[in-house]
Order: C-alpha cells, then sequence, then structure tokens
C-alpha cells in the first residue's frame, strides 16, 4: 500500500493551476523530500492531501483511502505562525489543545489524554522545555513542540511544511536527525518540505520536486540533474556538485539562496486565509 | 453598606458580569481580537440610544446589535477582525450615529453618560435577572465549543486539517462575545467594557502559562476588580467604572513590571537551561549524534 497517492491531480487557487495533472506515488515508510522553488504549490500539496483545498481534477489516496479533511492517520506541522511567538502558555498546553482538539466539550484531557501529551513531547526530547511559556522558546525548540503536536494522534504519515525556516545550520541539522529518527522508530513516512536540499541529504530517500505545476519524484541522482529541473523552473538549469554537497544554479545564482531570501520578504503573503 | 438594597443589586449584576467576562476575555486575548471586542461595545452604543429613540429598551437594543455585529464580523473572517483601520473606522461611525440618535431624544446628558460610562448603582432587579440569564447561555455555549475554539485559536492550520469548523466556530465565539459587552457595558459602560473583558484576562495571561488557571485567574481578577471598585466607589462617591477601569489598569501594569513574573521565569528556565544551551540534543532515547 502507498503512503500518499497522486493520480493526474490538478489544483487551480485563484484560476491558476498550481498543480497541473500530477501524478506520484510515495510508499509506505518513505522519507521523501518535498522541494521546488517558492510558489511552486510544496503547501498546496499538502493542504490538498488534508482535504482543505478542494481538487479540480485526479484523486489523491492517503493510506490507500480517499483523501478526507479530518484524516486522523495524517499528522501536519504547518509553517511557523508568527503569533506563536508571543502565547505565554506553557509548551505543554500547547500540544494538548490538539488532543480531541476537534470535539465538542471542555478542553478536560483525562489520564489517558496526558500521557498522549508526554508521549509525543518524550518522542522530540522536548518533556522538559514544554514547562516555559512559548514566548520564551527558542526557534529550534518551538520546532520540536511543533513536531509533538503533528505526532498527537500517533499518525502513519507526517507532512512537515518548511521546519528548517529561519532556523541556523546547527539546528537545521537536528530537526533533520530528529525527523529521521522518529520516522525509523514510529515506522511512518514523512514528507518535509524544504527550500534547500542539502540540510535534508542524508535523510532522504526520494526527493519530490515541484515546479510550474509538474512534479518529479526519484532518487536525488535521478531528480536533481540538469535535465530534470530546467524542466521543472522551465529555465536553463545548472547542478553543481562540491563534496558531498549539491547546488542548484541558474547562470550565475543559487536558486536555493534566492528562494529563501524571497520567502524571508514575502512570509506573510504564505498565510491564507483559512 | 450592604444593607442598602442598590448596593446589593449592584454587587449581583457585578458578579454575574465578572464571572462571565472574565474567561470570555480570555480567548479574545488569545485570539488577539480584543479590539474587535472592543468595537463591538460600541456598536452597541448605537444600537441602545437607537431603541431609546423608537421607544425600546436600550438593553434589548444593545444586546441585539452587539450580537448582530458579532455575527457579521464572524462571517467576514477572522482576517477581517483583526484589521485594526477598518474596526476602527466602524467603531468611530458607531460612536457617531448614537450620538445623533441622542441628538434627537430630550433626556441627551444622562443617557448618554450612564450608556458610554455605565451606571452599575442604578441597575435594578429586573435587569439582574436578565443578566445572569445571558450570562448561563454565553458561558454554557463557551463551554461547548471551548475545546475546538482553543484548537483553531492556537494552531488553526493543524485545527482546520483536523476538521475543525474555524468559521462556525469564529462565529459563535463573537456572539457570544457581543453578549458578554452588552452585560459588561451594563456594568462599566460601553467606552470602559475593555477594563472588566481584557484587562483582567490579559492580566491572567501574564501570570500564569497554564490555560485552565488562565480562566479562572481572569474570572477571579474580574471579580475582584469589579467588587473592589464597588467598594470603593461607597466609600469614595467616585464613579465605579473609575474605579473598575483604574484597578483593572493597575492589576495589568503591576503583572508586566519585570519583577512579576521574574519568580515563576527564573525557575522554570532553570529546568530547562540544560536543553536550551544544547539544542542538538534530541530525545533521551535517540542516541545518534546530530550531525
Amino acid at each position: 500500500m502507498n503512503a500518499l497517492e497522486f493520480t493526474n491531480v490538478t489544483v487551480e487557487l485563484a484560476g491558476r493551476a498550481v498543480l497541473a495533472d500530477v501524478s506520484f506515488a510515495i510508499r509506505d515508510r518513505e522519507f521523501v523530500g518535498v522541494l521546488g522553488p517558492n510558489g511552486s504549490g510544496k503547501t498546496t500539496l499538502f493542504r490538498a492531501a488534508l482535504g482543505i483545498v478542494p481538487i479540480a481534477h485526479g484523486s489523491i489516496r492517503v493510506l490507500g483511502a480517499p483523501a478526507i479533511r479530518g484524516n486522523s492517520s495524517i499528522g501536519y506541522m504547518p509553517q511557523v505562525r508568527s503569533n506563536v511567538d508571543t502565547l505565554r502558555l506553557s509548551g505543554w498546553d500547547f500540544v494538548a489543545v490538539v488532543v480531541n482538539g476537534h470535539r465538542f466539550g471542555l478542553p478536560y484531557l483525562g489520564k489517558d489524554g496526558r500521557k498522549e501529551v508526554d508521549w509525543a513531547l518524550d518522542m522530540v526530547g522536548a518533556r522538559e522545555l514544554a514547562k516555559r511559556p512559548l514566548a520564551e522558546t527558542s526557534g529550534g525548540e518551538r520546532q520540536r513542540l511543533l513536531l509533538a503536536q503533528a505526532l498527537i494522534g500517533r499518525p502513519k504519515l507526517l507532512f512537515l511544511d518548511e521546519p528548517l525556516i529561519s532556523l541556523d545550520p546547527n539546528h537545521q541539522r537536528a530537526v533533520v536527525q530528529l525527523t529521521k529518527n522518529l520516522q525509523t522508530e514510529l515506522r511512518i513516512s514523512v514528507l518535509f518540505s524544504s527550500h534547500e536540499l542539502n540540510p535534508l541529504l542524508g535523510a532522504l530517500d526520494r526527493v519530490l520536486y515541484l515546479g510550474h505545476g509538474h512534479a518529479a519524484l526519484g532518487t536525488v541522482d535521478e531528480v536533481i540533474t540538469s535535465p530534470v529541473l530546467s524542466r521543472l523552473y522551465g529555465s536553463p538549469i545548472e547542478v553543481v556538485r562540491i563534496g558531498s554537497r549539491i547546488f542548484v544554479m541558474s547562470g550565475e545564482h543559487d536558486v536555493e539562496l534566492e528562494n529563501h531570501r524571497h520567502e524571508h520578504e514575502g512570509h506573510e503573503h504564505h498565510h491564507a486565509p483559512l | 453598606m450592604l444593607h442598602y438594597d442598590f448596593m446589593r443589586t449592584a454587587f449581583a449584576a457585578a458578579t454575574i458580569v465578572a464571572i462571565v467576562a472574565g474567561p470570555i476575555g480570555y480567548f479574545l486575548v488569545l485570539r488577539g481580537q480584543t479590539f474587535a471586542g472592543h468595537a463591538l461595545a460600541h456598536v452597541g452604543f448605537t444600537g441602545a440610544t437607537g431603541a431609546i429613540l423608537i421607544g425600546f429598551s436600550p438593553l434589548a437594543g444593545l444586546v441585539c446589535l452587539t450580537v448582530a455585529a458579532g455575527i457579521a464580523m464572524g462571517f467576514l473572517g477572522e482576517r477581517l477582525a483583526q484589521r485594526d483601520v477598518a474596526i476602527g473606522i466602524i467603531l468611530a461611525l458607531a460612536l457617531g450615529l448614537g450620538l445623533l440618535f441622542l441628538h434627537f431624544f430630550t433626556a441627551f446628558a444622562t443617557k448618554a453618560t450612564a450608556l458610554l460610562f455605565g451606571n452599575v448603582l442604578a441597575v435594578d432587579a429586573g435587569t439582574v435577572w436578565i443578566l445572569l440569564f445571558m450570562g448561563v447561555v454565553s458561558l454554557a455555549t463557551l463551554a461547548v465549543i471551548s475545546r475546538p475554539l482553543l484548537f483553531v485559536s492556537i494552531q488553526p492550520e493543524l485545527a482546520v486539517a483536523k476538521g475543525v469548523p474555524a468559521r462556525a466556530l469564529s462565529i459563535a465565539f463573537l456572539a457570544i462575545v457581543a453578549l458578554a459587552t452588552a452585560e459588561c457595558a451594563q456594568i462599566v459602560g460601553v467606552l470602559l467594557v475593555f477594563a472588566l473583558m481584557i484587562g483582567p484576562a490579559a492580566t491572567a495571561q501574564r501570570l500564569t502559562k497554564n490555560i485552565a488557571s488562565g480562566l479562572g485567574l481572569a474570572a477571579l481578577l474580574a471579580l475582584a476588580d469589579a467588587w473592589l471598585g464597588l467598594t470603593l466607589a461607597f466609600y469614595t462617591d467616585w464613579p465605579t467604572s473609575f474605579w473598575i477601569a483604574a484597578l483593572s489598569a493597575a492589576g495589568y501594569f503591576l503583572a508586566i513590571l519585570p519583577w512579576a513574573h521574574w519568580l515563576p521565569r527564573r525557575a522554570a528556565m532553570g529546568v530547562g537551561t540544560g536543553k536550551s544551551l544544547a539544542p542538538k540534543a534530541l530525545a533521551p532515547g535517540d542516541s545518534r549524534p546530530a550531525s
């Protein structure tokens, strides 16, 4: 059974086809890096599989079943929102709101609920830091708490949307390694979107590269090549390898670096209205 | 002071309103919608004065228009509810319209002052029962939606993915806020709703990082502001609304002074220091090096 299967999927946002006739299949227990330039549809892909964004054509299957909203087998870590920094709640409460969060009633957890929160915090090594208010945690610590939120409900498939954004290289490595460990230990599949390929290189099984509405899925050697990327970017792309690191260049520029800068400038625009 | 009938009524009204305002204010602060709550109170002024003009009870007008405005705000979405300029302009328009309605009404000055700044000592026993009914309705509704509301307030994208009806909750919540606003306006007037609804809630959020104790503390602080305010007003003969506003502000500024959360924060930092100094540290079970 495949973890996630897109068959001829088209998703249109404001009249533009963000994903156009995209097909791919992600296998069970795979760690897939979702890469691509800004606006290439990484977040949209997640949101379509979560059933939040309607698809115009095609079909999406999650663990063999049609994609529906509220699917408890998917854990989701959205991009970091600015309001999280100002919350004076403890990390523990921040994770606890997810437990049965869709059910009506008072937010009383019960013994099982509290155990679930502790389990998720232990999995990401955040049991101690969860005692502090969120406003007093660092970027890397916040990412761990967000990961713990995603683990609530024991999902079989994790969607992580840009967890590396605004982290320094050390914290980036720590988040990737932590995710890899979670994936192996819990035997789950992970889709990890990122602007940069290099921090993910040691952890990846395959790469899903998006661009111009299209997608290419394969190993790094199959996908990160000049012909494939030139087709996805719609302009000539050169792939340069220096040691174990790979740089995707358009003319003189490092494309991933450019993306990263734009992402920061246009950060507000990524929080689409609900 | 409690052997006066009007004082007993005032204490009863203030108690009900404070217990309602605290927890609802806590959610407003959490959701970053405090200004929206403030604006709803001003819309209530238009409703109350309009009702007076056409011969209805001001409370009825206040409740109807704030609830309608709250629901409309919920429909327009959270993005608008957080848009300060649009809300500010509506707020000004509402006050202006209220002024126009009062202009056509003869007992202008007393009505205007009572509506704008409240007159809790003039609340009658019948109004207390109405306040109690409205309070029970809003708190009961809040209790029913509190879990998903908390989820969608803190982590909207994830909540929507998990199937939480974000829009419906937003509408329901703003309707509750509107009811609570109308209640607060009976005590402190439409201009000072912030003092009773937001002040104690924001203070509570500074003092505790736990949601349940934050909700309780918000209610307790609102209650303390209201009771102390009434007592001080009785002995000084100064307006109750002034005292409530002053106490609410004093509580908040005491709470945000550096020393106020110095103790709990230091304690928490001590526990977490090991982790924060070693960002690469992973879960105890994950013994592999990070690089």
